[in-house]
């Protein structure tokens, strides 16, 4: 059997609903929260290099390297914030999150 | 028969999924994490397979180098009750199920329909003769510069920002004056004290 478009397609559309998964089941832990957007991400990024083999094309691989990157800083500056916000209340559960308006 | 790239495909497929379930699943942050590094790996070694091999170990040395301990390290920094953060899990269970659910069968769905009868093994993107990183290269540094550059402005974006974000702008008790310990005499460092027997130095707090 071959391995196609299709195979890479599905991995990635199921690591994606991993993803959105852990957004949802996990409600307590942000960094639980980032690491599942981390995959999401990840999913993307084989989608992304599926198609640019898939159609010949180097863009893919590109994109998929600003993707990367995107990545990389989003997980930076969530730390932080998780950092600065653990430093300000003593914790990190995300139902206390909507205290901080006003 | 299954022939040999198939086997890597499902195992490294495999492997990933269930890493990546645990991700999610696991009680432990630090534990999650380490799946993650896992995740990453597998998805490294499908990348190999459809011959980005730059960008395959671009994701191992960004990733499990960088942001997976990056992760890690916040993990371990912040003193948090794990038992207390695992209390709801089970209270979203049936709306996140439900929502994962709907999104997997329509996105396969959508696979389905679109072509699932006519598979052929995936060309190699890159050119004959010419590795990927300098395939990639070549590309990246002329048709795409503004990509790149793009990319190295969110990235000292990202930096600047988390470094302002965590400075810590409360005065710092441990900083040295040198002035003042040069001004220092003896007088005002010394005090010769008379003590009274029985008594102590009870109310002298100099």
């Amino acid at each position: 059997m071959t391995i196609g478009l299709p195979h890479y397609l599905t991995l990635a559309a199921i690591l994606f609903t991993i993803g959105v998964l852990g957004i949802f089941l996990n409600r307590k832990n942000i960094i639980v929260i980032l690491m599942a957007i981390e995959l999401m991400l990840l999913a993307v990024n084989i989608n992304l290099v599926a198609f640019s083999a898939y159609l010949g094309d180097l863009i893919g691989q590109v994109f998929a390297l600003l993707v990367l990157t995107v990545a990389a800083g989003e997980a930076a500056i969530g730390l932080a914030i998780l950092v600065v916000y653990f430093r300000n209340r003593g914790g990190i559960a995300v139902e206390d999150v909507s205290q901080m308006k006003g | 028969m299954m022939d040999i790239t198939s086997l890597i495909f499902y195992l490294f497929a495999g492997v990933s999924v269930a890493s990546a379930f645990m991700v999610i699943a696991a009680r432990n942050p630090v534990y999650s994490v380490l799946f993650l590094i896992l995740t990453f790996f597998n998805a490294a070694g499908l990348f190999v397979i459809m011959g980005a091999e730059f960008l395959a170990l671009i994701l191992v040395v960004v990733y499990v180098g960088a942001v997976a301990v990056l992760f890690l390290f916040v993990v371990m920094m912040l003193d948090i009750d794990f038992a207390e953060l695992n209390e709801g899990f089970l209270q979203y269970l049936p709306i996140g199920a439900t929502i994962g659910l709907v999104l997997l069968v329509e996105l396969i769905m959508l696979l389905a329909a679109y072509q699932f009868n006519d598979v052929r093994a995936l060309p190699q993107a890159t050119l004959e003769g010419m590795t990927n990183a300098e395939a990639l290269g070549r590309v990246l540094y002329t048709d795409h510069i503004f990509y790149f550059q793009a990319a190295g402005a969110i990235l000292l974006v990202a930096m600047i920002g988390a470094i302002v974000l965590t400075l810590d702008k409360r005065p710092s008790p441990k900083k040295q004056n040198v002035a003042k310990q040069n001004a220092r005499t003896k007088a005002d460092g010394v005090a010769l004290v008379s003590v009274k027997p029985g008594e102590g130095l009870k109310g002298r707090s100099k």
